[in-house]
């Protein structure tokens, strides 16, 4: 069975919400049920034969090919299956995501796996602001599963984060792992001003050392027994956080936010 | 049946269903994993008195640890689940937790989950962090070394305890040799424990006492020195008589240890003062799992 592939004919002017576009709300469809399924594009509804090519079967894989930046709410909630989109995505992608595996060869927009709760995302290209984090007035970001992005990040990502790991290869912006609650963001780039602002528990996984903060005490050097586990864990990926020579267990160890609860870590590689 | 001399009684063992369950020990070198591991395991050679019974199944390569650090698998079985559960949580609080530089990881993935370090994790006082990785949950307890580090639960499982052998010697030092060879030999076996001293234990029993107080008392039958004051089961030439105690996870594994024992034994034979092979019942009235000598050796 080949992939359900849906191949944007031109770019709107408008942005599309691609939220009906899910595995699992396709799974029993014929593909004149999904041709006739209609999009929100801008104030209109459009039918996806009109947007996209269809071609495929197999509604657990889904391609998005010709993708752009004002495809929103792409794998919304996704329960399983995987979705590959081909271009880059708009905003709020993989939200809510539940289960499976989203890839994205390009760029995504702003609060990308906000409150995902499952599941693998891969970003190639640069992530928006708000990156797992939580939709604006919820107290709960991202719940688990991992987000992988090649590229950098925008700023406040993992905001209110809960569980799980946000692994950045690039840069990441400012107030990253703002308010976290817990979980692992691991940034092998720079950071920016204001990390982990307002965060209670959780872990910063750092190979730069960061702007210095009077909200972080230093705790020491020190040798972590789970850090060799966590590498081990990425060994899987198709990352550089898969290469023995990122792994490290030694490690300055900062505690904060002292302005908050003061039980998250800044923990930065000594090389 | 004969072996190299050796009787082998047409007898059997007789053991019990019991609760199992296995641990990691990790540390910076093997020397302080087998010190953690002894720890753990001490005073556990029978659930008569010690709550359960313990033992180290192997030494682990770094290879083979989550960490990858040296470590040792221990095993624990007891009665049942809550025994078995308590037992593991106050021996890896004192045993562990306390030895310097080590960490705790489960050693069964399925079965009942059981806590490790998930109640451990208390002694961190507000100050333990935890880290869920690849679907487990491991805690990190700050402690004076360091951090501790343990995985919340391991697993418990259906296991079988009490499978035995007797070894009957012509004298003491044969008896302790011919055992030290069938121990050697068995903690080659995965899944099996030996919990008495060195694997051997010297003092076997029988169900009931003349004392009311006791539930089991000497196996006066198997007692060199009574055997012209006892309904004895031993032959004159017999000076010492020495058991040996399996605990595994399945009676097939159990079997394979008893194989590889006795087969050790006998491979000394009567020309190393070794007369017989015995086991220990109850007529077969109480434990399900029956070992015959025979049929393990055939």
């Amino acid at each position: 069975m080949s992939a359900l592939t849906f191949t944007l004919k031109q770019r709107p002017d408008q942005r599309v919400d691609m939220s009906p576009l899910v595995c699992q709300k396709l799974a029993n469809l014929e593909l004149a049920e999904i041709a006739a399924l209609t999009l929100q594009n801008g104030k209109r509804k459009i039918r996806v034969d009109e947007f996209f090519g269809i071609t495929g079967s197999d509604t657990q894989n889904i391609v998005i090919k010709n993708s752009f930046n004002k495809l929103d709410f792409i794998g919304k909630e996704l329960d399983g299956g995987r979705i590959t989109v081909e271009g880059d995505a708009g905003a709020y992608l993989g939200l809510g995501m539940k289960a499976g595996e989203i890839e994205v060869s390009g760029d995504v927009g702003l609060y990308a796996a906000c409150e995902m709760k499952k599941g693998f995302l891969t970003i190639n290209g640069n992530a928006g602001d708000f990156l797992g984090a939580a939709l604006p007035g919820n107290k709960m970001g991202m719940k688990g599963g991992t987000i992988l992005v090649k590229g950098n990040v925008g700023e406040r990502a993992g905001d209110h984060m809960r569980r799980g790991n946000i692994l950045v290869e690039g840069n990441a912006g400012d107030y990253c792992g703002s308010r976290m609650t817990a979980g692992t963001i691991a940034v092998m780039g720079q950071t920016g001003r204001y990390l982990g602002f307002a965060m209670r528990r959780g872990t910063l996984l750092l190979w730069n050392q960061p702007q210095s903060s009077a909200r972080f005490n230093d705790c020491g050097a020190h040798t972590l027994a789970f850090l060799p586990i966590l590498f081990a864990s990425f060994k899987k990926l198709n990352s550089k956080f898969a290469d023995s020579s990122a792994a490290f267990n030694r490690v300055q160890r900062y505690a904060g936010d002292m302005s908050e609860m003061g039980r998250g870590e800044v923990l930065v590689k000594i090389s | 049946m004969i072996i190299n001399g050796v009787t082998i009684d047409a007898t059997f063992a007789e053991a019990f269903p019991m609760k199992a369950t296995r641990a990691i020990i990790t540390a910076q070198n093997e020397k302080w994993a087998m010190i953690s591991a002894q720890a753990m395991t001490g005073f556990a050679t029978s659930v008569i008195a010690c709550g359960c019974e313990a033992g180290i199944e192997r030494i682990l390569d770094p290879s083979e640890t989550p960490d990858g650090r040296p470590g040792v698998s221990i095993m624990i079985f007891a009665m049942g689940g809550k025994g078995l559960a308590k037992q593991l949580e106050t021996r890896a609080g004192q045993c562990v937790l306390t030895s310097p530089t080590s960490a705790l990881f489960a050693g069964i993935d399925g079965g009942t989950r059981i806590a490790l370090g998930k109640n451990l994790r208390y002694f961190g006082d507000g100050f333990q962090v935890a880290k869920l990785i690849d679907g487990k949950r491991y805690w990190r307890i700050p402690v004076m070394d360091g951090e501790f580090l343990a995985e919340a639960t391991t697993g418990q499982v259906d296991a079988v305890g009490g499978g035995n052998f007797l070894v009957l010697a012509q004298s003491q030092p044969q008896a302790l040799s011919a055992c030290e060879a069938a121990i050697e030999e068995m903690r080659k076996i995965p899944n099996v424990i030996m919990p008495f001293p060195g694997g051997v234990v010297r003092s076997g029993s029988k169900v009931g006492s003349k004392y009311k107080a006791l539930g089991a008392s000497t196996n006066d039958a198997f007692c060199p020195t009574l055997k012209g004051m006892t309904k004895t089961d031993l032959s004159p030439e017999i000076e010492s008589v020495m058991e040996i105690v399996i605990d595994g996870l399945t009676k097939e594994d159990i079997d394979k240890a008893m194989r590889v024992g006795i087969q050790a034994v006998c491979d000394l034979g009567a020309a190393n003062g070794i007369k017989r092979i015995s086991a220990g019942n109850y007529g077969g009235k109480l434990g399900p799992f029956h070992f015959h000598l025979q049929e393990i050796m055939a």
